[in-house]
């Protein structure tokens, strides 16, 4: 059950504004039956004073996604589309006395139908679907653009791929997308990319590079080769140039155990990493 | 004013004789069942009946067949991890595509550890598609595990068909019985199964209990070590009171299979169907209308959204569940109303109501009542109802 506010209980209950104009000046479509929910925004505009003059929605969704629709057609009355255009998500979901997080990509759909509404108006009042093919789609499942995602992070100061998926819904489906996610809030919340670049020699790191770049190879080389045989391997102690690792699973035990760390492990470390590398079984 | 309970499905009512039989061991008589003392030792004799209770349920060949855990969860994660340490060399185990999480869970866990896992499509209908396992099993099959009921929609599968594939390849067979259990009559032994779970919620019994029926012979490695307790299976001092409610919950679920209760539920669900389907344009019933539990109907609202639906139910008090994505937190509808290839525009609006004996004529008289005016109300405000082909 989710904890709705009063406010977004009163805009579900009560929708003002349900319906379409007729002869709209503006028509905004976002969402479709496949992500969920969906909102039509059809708005009057006053041609002299660009004045928002009347605005009805028909929403397919849940209580927040009628309450968010509902919600957008009062705020909007009476304002210019200039005003109209600085509406955030966040406005609306403040409006509402707030939405449950994983509830947010409702108001977010509010603000693009905005856009898509208004963008209408200034292209003759022909209906606009939010979405634009040439952008770059992120997210698959959902249809949600890399600009879209950036918007959401930027506005709403998201820090995590879950704070992108409850805004956007990207990455809420197959999840596929959630590494590109992640490079897209790393390039907005101006974070280096977590790579081991370093090219200094293996001799020269310090212990904890050792220990990072040792964990990488064994994670990316080593551990999926030996869990095909039900086993895995973990990194126990470092010292200089020597590894001590400790078999576990199927491979714990095994007669093989030695060939498995000598001619494997040891040679797989000292390709990736440095020759001068002893492994040791733990 | 008293709530609608049409949710059965997700839990149930523990009853009061239950909990009546339960209340002695909390504070009164306390002991461990395992201690050298008369007051604790004695308590071994209501886990023995309990025990007792449970495989008659079930009609399991003898009572220490019958493991006492935590939850169906823990039944199942059980089975799936206890086949996958006992059959190192066969790492293949085959389920179905509309398994609760509780299964498909553990089995991706296996899976993204090198075991090969097949999931067995569904028809539109949601009946399990038995050519295909015929076709995916081979020598390298551990388990099989199928659900013998489906917890969204109520289809019964062919269990008895599936244990004697499994068998014919020398695979075991594991079925959750959590829907199933109370429901409709179950015989391990008819079937054939080597597992069996279960969990005491969904038939008038506390959270917190469950049973896995290990046939006698069946290859087990317990999940949960530490103990001596259900003779090394299942590790941790026996849940006295839960363990007799269990018992007590199987008791009187047996009773009910055969005292008219199920036609009743039947019957009810029958009436709240058909006056939905009668009443309400663009429905669609979700499932295996032949072969279903006698408690569930699972239908779609076409063009509108579930929890929507829920929403103005609970202003009547009715308790129904959504596999809509809104309701789940997942975004996405339910999997098996996916894997039934549902259309979207009636996957967000599934409403499932499941029923209990303690339902009645006059509560499926005012949803029946209450439900039309909201349907269409939603449907008023939805972009998609007028452009309906």
């Amino acid at each position: 059950m989710w904890d709705y506010t009063d406010k977004v209980m009163d805009h579900f209950k009560n929708p003002r504004n349900v319906g379409t104009i007729e002869n709209a000046d503006g028509t905004g479509q976002v969402g479709s039956l496949i992500c969920g929910d969906a909102l039509r925004l059809t708005i009057k505009v006053n041609k002299e004073t660009e004045v928002i003059e009347d605005a009805k929605f028909e929403t397919f969704g849940c209580a927040s996604a009628i309450a968010s629709s509902s919600m957008l057609t009062e705020m909007v009355k009476g304002k210019t589309l200039e005003e109209a255009s600085r509406i955030t998500n966040q406005d609306i979901a403040d409006a509402l006395g707030n939405l449950p997080a994983e509830k947010m990509h409702c108001s977010v759909m509010g603000m693009e139908a905005l856009d898509a509404a208004i963008r209408s108006y200034r292209q003759g009042g022909k209906p606009v679907e939010f979405e634009q093919q040439e952008e770059k789609i992120i997210c698959h499942c959902f249809n949600v653009s890399e600009e879209a995602i950036i918007k959401a992070v930027r506005l709403n100061h998201l820090k995590t791929v879950e704070d992108v998926t409850h805004f956007t819904k990207a990455g809420g489906a197959c999840g596929r997308c959630k590494g590109e996610i992640q490079k897209i809030l790393d390039k907005v919340n101006g974070a280096a990319p977590a790579e081991i670049t370093s090219q200094k020699p293996y001799s020269e790191k310090t212990i904890v590079e050792k220990i990072k770049a040792v964990e990488k190879v064994l994670e990316e080389e080593i551990r999926p080769k030996l869990n095909r045989d039900g086993g895995s391997a973990e990194l126990v102690d470092l010292a200089g140039s020597t590894v001590k690792i400790r078999l576990v699973g199927m491979c714990s035990g095994c007669v093989n155990a030695q060939a498995t760390i000598k001619n494997f492990i040891e040679k797989t470390l000292q390709e990736k990493l440095d020759k001068s590398i002893i492994v040791e079984q733990a | 004013m008293k709530e609608i309970y049409l949710d059965n499905n997700a839990t149930t009512r523990c009853y009061p004789q239950v909990v009546e039989a339960m209340m002695p061991y909390f504070s009164d008589k306390y002991g461990n069942a395992s201690s050298m003392h008369t007051f604790g030792g004695q308590n071994r004799h209501a886990i023995d009946a309990a025990r007792h209770q449970m495989a008659a349920l079930i009609h399991a060949a003898y009572d220490d067949e019958i493991i006492f855990t935590s939850c169906a969860t823990e039944s199942n994660d059980a089975v799936l991890f206890s086949a996958a340490e006992a059959f190192p060399d066969k790492k293949h185990i085959i389920t179905s595509a509309v398994e609760h999480p509780a299964v498909l869970e553990p089995c991706r866990l296996l899976e993204s550890r090198g075991w090969r896992i097949d999931f067995i499509r569904v028809d539109e209908q949601g009946r399990f598609d038995l050519e295909e396992l015929k076709s995916l099993i081979d020598e390298d099959t551990s388990l099989v595990s199928v659900m013998w009921a489906n917890n969204e929609t109520g289809t019964i599968f062919p269990i008895k068909e599936i244990a004697q594939i499994a068998h014919a390849h020398g695979a075991l067979f594991h079925t959750d019985a959590v829907q199933a259990a109370g429901k409709i009559p179950i015989d391990v032994q008819k079937v054939g199964a080597d597992f069996l779970s279960v969990s005491a919620h969904k038939f008038h019994g506390p959270k917190g209990i469950g049973a896995l029926y290990v046939r006698r012979g069946a290859r087990f490695v317990p999940y949960l070590v530490g103990g001596h307790q259900e003779k090394h299976r299942r590790a941790g001092t026996e849940n006295v009171p839960y363990i007799v409610g269990i018992g007590k919950a199987a008791e009187l679920a047996q009773k009910r299979l055969t005292d008219g209760s199920v036609q009743k539920i039947a019957a009810l669900r029958d009436k709240l169907e058909k006056g939905i389907v009668a009443a309400i344009p663009d429905v669609k019933i979700n499932g295996d209308v032949q072969n279903r539990v006698p408690n569930t109907t699972n239908i779609s609202f076409g063009y509108i959204e579930g929890e929507s639906i829920l929403m103005y139910l609970n202003d009547f008090h009715v308790c129904a569940s959504s596999g809509s994505a809104c309701t789940s937190g997942s975004l996405e509808p339910s999997h098996v109303l996916r894997a039934m290839k549902v259309p979207f525009e009636f996957a967000h609006g599934s409403i499932r109501f499941s029923l209990s004996d303690e339902n009645t004529e006059a509560e499926i008289d005012l949803v029946l009542k209450e439900l039309p005016p909201i349907i269409e109300r939603l449907r008023a405000i939805s972009p998609f109802y007028k452009q309906r082909s």
